[in-house]
């Protein structure tokens, strides 16, 4: 029999069609197919200058779009080899850890909805909602941030977000916690996500795997660790690594790392310190408003940065960062016009898709949503 | 480092090289592409990390595909570009490394690059019966699709309609 999952259909996160062929619930074969969700990203990033490119960066991955400002940003930076002010790396760091466990609580939570328990994703819900409270407070928005700006930040913080992040830290543990008591010993649990979806160290990384899934399987590669950036090296934090790959290590790993964003968070609470969120550069920064409105070169540099956008070198960078679904890579072109020649978004989630028919062959349709949903797929991302 | 190890070993392989913001590229003749994967892949970069294109049509090689590999022993990184003209194709990583297998899949659809010896070369991000390769730089930025663009004037390329 054939059974087509999605392209609309609550377990396939997005718009995903994935054609079932079955012999009784055994999946005999399944042949993922995407690109309902393609908008063109990178082709309309060409016709696009440096700083408009930054709103489109949120529809990748919508469940943690900072960490895409970040990650793009990040590249252009390094295109223009300019580093930026400490205080806005800090709040980088801040935001992207939120996100990251903003990210990290809907894969599970929805997880563990598609499999049947619903409880669990009540309690984490709610911390999300949480964070979105705090990024309206930063950015304006709570799902489409766009808070970061080539050489710096939007704005900085408004009063009142560090105490609610305080607090935020406290209860996020707490549900944390909770989560772990109704799943992590659940025996029920135990037979949907044990054994399910697992693949070795060694397939892991032929297939591309990053992030989650990669270290669920046993590998250590964070490229917070391996490749620091954003001053993640000063930062006090594990890496954990699973075993057998499976559904359930994943959930283990995403379970730890939230707890150790939440202990990055504390840290960078700890250590923020004042100063501007913006390079002091004003070939790439926009001047302040009262300068241009009050100083002839402030309205010079504002209207040749819109008007004619930034001088950027002509070469080529590839800029990493770990998003919460894994390497998130940037790869920008530029002959040194007003817009990239070429940008090229490398999402971490379309490797870990392409393995989907060799993870669920020979298991049962109610694996390939426990498999589908570990695999934390975010269909904007994948399609681009 | 690994840079060295392939001029030693390949002599003559790398026809052109840069290393820009730390980033270094090497490229090389698409004949050589398998020996330089084995190559490398002996030498510890067993990630391969994506697999893209870029279109610079007025080369008469116009196409650059581009691999990014990562050694996860050393965190080195490696970019290696291989360039093809239109209508050329390249020999296929799938063999090698599985992810290879829809990175290559993407670049087919959205280039035109076809790659030798790829397990099943079909589009991956549009269907079947799309017209064209949408990351040509020759292709209408507003899809040039004449049921869906009709009267269209959108501002951001000044209401050309390439493709007609």
């Amino acid at each position: 029999m054939i059974v087509n999952m999605g392209p609309s259909h609550p377990t396939t996160h997005g718009t995903l069609r994935i054609v079932l062929e079955l012999e009784g619930e055994t999946i005999t074969k399944a042949t993922p197919e995407m690109g309902y969700l393609h908008r063109g990203v990178e082709k309309l990033g060409e016709s696009l200058s440096y700083q408009q490119f930054i709103p489109l960066t949120d529809r990748l991955n919508y469940c943690s779009s900072i960490m895409n400002n970040v990650g793009y940003t990040t590249a252009v930076e390094k295109l223009l080899g300019i580093e930026i002010p400490k205080r806005a790396q800090q709040i980088r760091v801040l935001v992207s850890e939120l996100a990251r466990i903003a990210d990290h609580l809907v894969c599970v939570g929805v997880n563990a909805v598609d499999i049947g328990a619903f409880t669990a994703f009540l309690y984490l819900f709610r911390q999300r909602e949480t964070i979105y409270d705090l990024f309206e407070m930063a950015a304006g928005q709570r799902l489409h941030t766009s808070f970061t700006r080539i050489g710096g930040l939007y704005r900085d913080i408004p009063e009142g977000f560090v105490p609610l992040t305080e607090r935020f830290l406290v209860e996020c543990e707490a549900s944390i916690n909770e989560m772990e008591n109704l799943l992590t010993h659940n025996p029920i649990w135990h037979d949907r996500t044990k054994g399910i979806g697992a693949i070795s160290p060694e397939d892991a990384v032929n297939w591309g795997y990053t992030g989650p899934c990669l270290r669920a399987a046993g590998v250590p590669q964070d490229l917070r660790k391996a490749q620091p950036y954003l001053g993640y090296e000063t930062y006090d934090f594990d890496i954990p690594v699973g075993t057998t790959g499976d559904v359930f290590d994943r959930y283990l790993v995403r379970t730890e790392e939230m707890r150790q964003s939440l202990r990055i968070i504390r840290q960078v609470l700890d250590r923020l310190e004042p100063g501007p969120v913006m390079v002091d550069d004003p070939k790439v920064a926009l001047p302040p408003k009262e300068k241009v409105y009050t100083r002839m070169e402030s309205l010079i540099h504002h209207f040749k940065l819109i008007m004619h956008g930034m001088e950027m070198p002509v070469g080529e960078v590839y800029s990493a960062t770990e998003a919460a679904n894994g390497e998130l890579g940037f790869y920008i072109v530029s002959d040194g016009g007003k817009n990239p020649y070429r940008i090229r978004v490398r999402p971490p989630c379309l490797p870990i898709f392409s393995s989907f028919e060799e993870q669920v062959k020979g298991g049962l349709i109610a694996d390939a949503v426990a498999v589908l949903g570990a695999m934390n797929i975010i269909a904007g991302e994948l399609d681009r | 480092m690994i840079i060295e190890h392939i001029d030693a070993q390949l002599p003559g392989t790398v026809t052109d090289r840069h290393d820009f913001r730390g980033d270094q590229t090497i490229v090389i003749a698409k004949e050589n592409l398998l020996a330089v994967v084995d190559l490398l892949h002996r030498e510890g970069f067993q990630f391969l990390v994506d697999i893209t294109a870029v279109d610079w049509p007025e080369r008469e090689q116009r196409f650059d595909v581009v691999y990014h590999w990562l050694n996860l022993a050393s965190q080195e990184r490696l970019r290696v570009k291989v360039p093809v003209a239109d209508g050329e194709s390249v020999a296929s990583l799938a063999g090698l490394f599985k992810t290879a297998n829809w990175f290559e899949r993407e670049v087919f659809d959205l280039f035109g690059i076809r790659f030798e010896g790829h397990p099943d070369l079909r589009r991956l991000l549009t269907w079947d019966d799309f017209q064209g390769h949408a990351l040509r730089k020759d292709f209408p930025l507003d899809g040039g699709d004449v049921f869906c663009m009709e009267g269209c004037t959108a501002p951001y390329n000044n209401g050309e309609r390439g493709g007609e």
